[in-house]
């Protein structure tokens, strides 16, 4: 290492300025993290309003602002940049890269994002409140009888879409040009994989989304009539616009979640990944069919025949590549040595979570069955189980997993088991009776029901509290550890850990790979 | 409805109770029954779409149970006896061209399984063919109307809305035991009759579900949709708007009340002579508390979830002390007619009939310390209307 090796930057302007991928990387974890607390705040407000039958805290228009803002800010703030955040951090480290291919690009895209949630956070305070039409925004909901606030919206999903488009190119231009020597396709860690899939996707169907949100604002200043009837538009329109993005979607926030699990699950099994190859198959075969189902969101819509039974078919086809993935995890721990660390422990909790959220999503995607599905708090519970035992849960196993590389200290691990228990048991708790209300008839999206779904969302509040409040106890463990971990500068931290981000030194040094790694 | 300790025992055999429930399930409902607060299933209800559609769901059901077993089965085992901690050393191996093309193929047969019943059920939904009777089903923020489609034109029509008190929602009187899922005029079908439902919305999207009937279709703008009925059973069947529609989209239940024919009969009968009673009160005039009264339940029904109780506003602006209630007649009367386009405010013209519009002008005029002391008559309202 030569002098003119710099460290980082002091104060401020190492963040506001730095292209350096592991502060970047950083900054979008804590980004997240912070609009995690935000958004989850808004769900407590939500669920302690449905404590009880009647309203209690706060009126109908106010439950939906907060039900809007829930879904968006988990979906684009806490979820999507966390895990480009993980990107940053390890992709370069796993491909043995000295950073990402467009640093300065990677600056921007992350620092357009704040702004974008503090314009959307902002619309709180405005007259006529904040955007209160659910996070699928429907038109003419979203439009003609849409808040004023709906035009900062409109511009906050401009903003964080760029950020988006911006990031998977970055991530595109970094997996194709900067893998070490040696290192093909098929020798790619599975994140990696995932994520070159995740960035393709995000490609494709962000700027769709910034198709839809630009028509609603056409619609909504220009006197434009895409979505409305009344000017020979169609309000249908918007959904399928919007779902040819929003498919694709849950799969961006899921399949990096696929490529933590699958690097964290063969580590502590202490055994290779099981169908390394059919992985990366049934990934991609995801992505394909994530672009021909989005109209199972809209059975009930009034579609012809023919298209109720071609997307129900193309949805179904989804179990099959979903469950190869499945079968390959079970069978990396079958006849592994295994060992039960915190990480270990989120991933087999988001591996029977998520396959129970697998199952509801194959009995939603039987068209004449999801007409009693559709709407009702069964879909509530659906994609929680798979958004947030799916995507957080494999989140919070991908933070302890890497932590002791990314700041040289060790957690503390019985409180890491502990904040696993506490959030598996509450989000259990929260999450598993909205099955019942919802078979029973509940519609989602209302702040109040009928008596007979009181016990139920009595339960489910209680264990929002507790899943909510564990979080509390990571932010404390991960603040205890980066101030006053344990240092430990093992290279590897775990017996099991395989590839290149754990032949670098522990904390992994501020430049790493400046002369790359042959990789065999 | 607080979590009692002797309920404890029974939130903990959730799961169990689910499998309880789905055993004794299939019996088809019957009556007005209220449901049990701890229903942990999808009920078949009163039609042969219900059941048929249950039966699918619980053939799918039984299905990822079984799948589940053997797959969460094979991970535990395999956390219980593949540990570090009892000495096993790792396996090796890493992949099988055999497991993979099994665990493809497999699961695809099963699909395909599903697959079969699942269409045949949906082409039936799909069957609106020899319908004995249409109903206009419209959405309104947030109300429904149901329109019976007669071909001599001598169409029924009423607006269905929530009856459940303010008082009950904002805690201030006890929960009646129909909470948010009573209505001041429930829809009335026959039994035993292929009722179709011609689906649509004024204002955004609604969506029209009764679970025991089978039917969910959304309602949109602009748009018809069909879908289609036969109850076999008599009774009240709930529902409610599920899709969301705004501030009051918790607050737009569906009552639909299935009769014999008979009754059905009579009760059309009824809803003719009615509207024939409607036509002669408006050539009626009415004293200042005929109008008062009247006014004050057609306010209670359409103006309250936006303008308030007390005319202190709310989603609308205030009435109490408005420069529209306190100003011309003529131009108070326009806003309740026509609606104010580009907002929430709808025209209620056709909404409400001309006495109701006379009664609850005349009530916002005078209540909430407006006392303008003036009276509008439908005749007023007919006349503003023609211009």
């Amino acid at each position: 290492m030569g002098a003119h090796h710099h460290g980082p930057a002091k104060g401020l302007s190492r963040w506001l300025f730095t292209t350096n991928h592991k502060d970047i990387g950083t900054m979008y974890l804590w980004f997240s993290f912070s609009m995690f607390i935000l958004g989850g705040a808004f769900a407590m407000i939500t669920r302690a309003e449905l404590f009880q039958p009647g309203m209690q805290l706060i009126n109908p228009a106010f439950f939906n602002q907060m039900t809007t803002l829930h879904g968006l800010i988990m979906v684009f703030g806490a979820i999507m940049p966390s895990f480009v955040g993980l990107a940053n951090w390890m992709i370069p480290m796993m491909i043995g890269a000295p950073d990402m291919a467009l640093p300065r690009m990677n600056n921007w895209s992350f620092w357009i994002l704040p702004p974008a949630f503090l314009i959307l956070a902002s619309t709180l305070f405005m007259e006529g409140g904040a955007p209160n039409f659910g996070w699928t925004f429907y038109a003419p909901l979203s439009t003609t009888y849409a808040p004023p606030s709906v035009t900062y919206f409109i511009f906050s999903i401009h903003v964080l879409g760029l950020s988006s488009i911006m990031g998977s190119i970055n991530i595109i231009a970094t997996v194709m040009n900067m893998r070490a020597p040696g290192m093909t396709y098929m020798k790619m860690p599975l994140f990696v994989w995932t994520w070159l899939i995740t960035a393709f996707l995000l490609v494709a169907v962000m700027p769709v989304l910034a198709g839809a949100v630009t028509m609603m604002l056409m619609d909504i200043h220009f006197g434009t009539s895409f979505f409305s009837a009344a000017g020979g538009g169609d309000p249908v329109l918007f959904q399928h616009i919007f779902w040819f993005f929003g498919h694709p979607e849950v799969y961006i926030i899921i399949l990096p979640a696929f490529g933590v699990v699958s690097q964290i699950i063969p580590a502590f099994a202490r055994k290779p990944l099981f169908g390394y190859d059919s992985m990366v198959y049934a990934t991609a075969a995801i992505a394909f069919l994530s672009f021909v189902v989005w109209a199972h969101h809209m059975y009930t819509v009034g579609m012809p025949v023919a298209g109720e039974l071609f997307f129900m078919y193309a949805t179904m086809l989804i179990a099959v590549p979903t469950g190869v993935k499945v079968f390959n995890w079970v069978t990396t721990m079958w006849r592994g040595s295994m060992t039960f660390e915190t990480p270990m422990l989120f991933c087999i909790g988001f591996l029977v979570l998520f396959t129970i959220g697998g199952f509801t999503g194959l009995m939603l995607s039987i068209a004449p069955a999801d007409f009693q599905y559709h709407d009702s708090y069964f879909v509530v519970a659906h994609f929680h189980y798979v958004m947030v035992a799916g995507a957080v849960f494999s989140m919070s196993a991908a933070v302890y997993y890497w932590l002791p590389k990314w700041c040289g200290r060790m957690y503390n691990e019985a409180m890491g088991k502990t904040h696993f228990w506490i959030s598996f048991v509450g989000f259990n708790i929260a999450f598993f009776p909205q099955h019942f209300v919802g078979l029973a008839g509940m519609p989602r999206r209302i702040p109040d029901y009928a008596l007979q779904f009181a016990d139920f969302n009595m339960i489910s509040s209680i264990g929002a509290f507790i899943y909510g409040a564990s979080q509390i106890l990571f932010l404390y463990n991960v603040v205890a550890t980066i101030v006053a971990g344990k240092p430990t500068s093992d290279a590897k931290t775990w017996e099991g850990a395989e590839g290149l981000e754990w032949t670098v030194a522990t904390p992994a040094p501020y430049h790493t790979f400046e002369t790359p790694p042959q990789v065999r | 409805m607080l979590l009692k300790a002797n309920r404890l025992r029974e939130l903990v055999l959730g799961p169990v109770l689910m499998l309880l429930s789905l055993a004794s399930a299939g019996a088809a409902a019957a009556g007005d029954k209220v449901n049990e607060s701890w229903q942990v299933n999808m009920q078949p209800g009163a039609t042969e779409i219900g059941q048929s559609i249950y039966d699918l769901h619980m053939l799918i059901f039984w299905i990822c149970v079984v799948i589940g077993a053997l797959v969460f089965g094979v991970m535990f085992y395999s956390i219980f006896y593949h540990r570090k901690s009892r000495g096993v050393t790792p396996s090796t191996f890493h992949e099988s061209t055999k497991a993979e093309i099994a665990w493809t193929v497999v699961p695809f047969l099963i699909l395909i399984g599903m697959a079969v019943p699942a269409t045949s059920t949906l082409l039936e939904i799909y069957d609106f063919d020899d319908a004995d009777m249409d109903v206009l089903v419209t959405g309104y923020q947030w109300k429904w109307k149901y329109e019976y489609l007669n071909e001599n034109g001598e169409n029924v029509a009423f607006f269905s809305n929530l009856r459940t008190p303010q008082g009950e929602i904002y805690n201030a009187t006890d929960k009646g035991e129909h909470y948010l899922l009573e209505v001041d005029e429930p829809m009335v079908i026959p039994v035993d009759t292929k009722v179709r439902f011609l689906v649509t919305a004024n204002d955004v999207i609604h969506s029209f579900w009764v679970p025991e009937l089978a039917v969910k279709k959304d309602a949109i703008p602009g748009f018809i949709n069909e879908t289609w009925t036969k109850a076999n059973v008599e009774g009240i069947y709930r529902g409610q708007c599920a899709e969301l529609c705004g501030k009051e989209h918790g607050f737009m239940p569906i009552v639909v009340n299935v009769v014999s024919k008979e009754e059905y009969a009579g009760w059309l009968e009824t809803k003719k002579v009615e509207a024939a009673e409607i036509r002669g009160l408006m050539a009626q005039t009415f004293t200042m508390d005929e109008l008062m009264t009247r006014g004050k339940s057609v306010y209670e029904r359409n103006c309250l979830a936006c303008h308030g109780a007390n005319g202190e506003g709310g989603v609308g602006t205030a009435i109490a002390g408005s420069t529209v209630a306190m100003g011309e007649v003529a131009g108070h009367l326009e806003i309740g007619i026509n609606g104010v386009p580009g907002s929430a405010m709808q025209a209620f013209g056709g909404q409400i009939n001309d006495v109701e519009m006379a009664a609850v002008i005349t009530y916002q005029r005078n209540a909430f310390g407006n006392n303008m002391g003036d009276m509008i008559q439908p005749i007023d309202v007919y006349n503003h209307k023609k211009g």
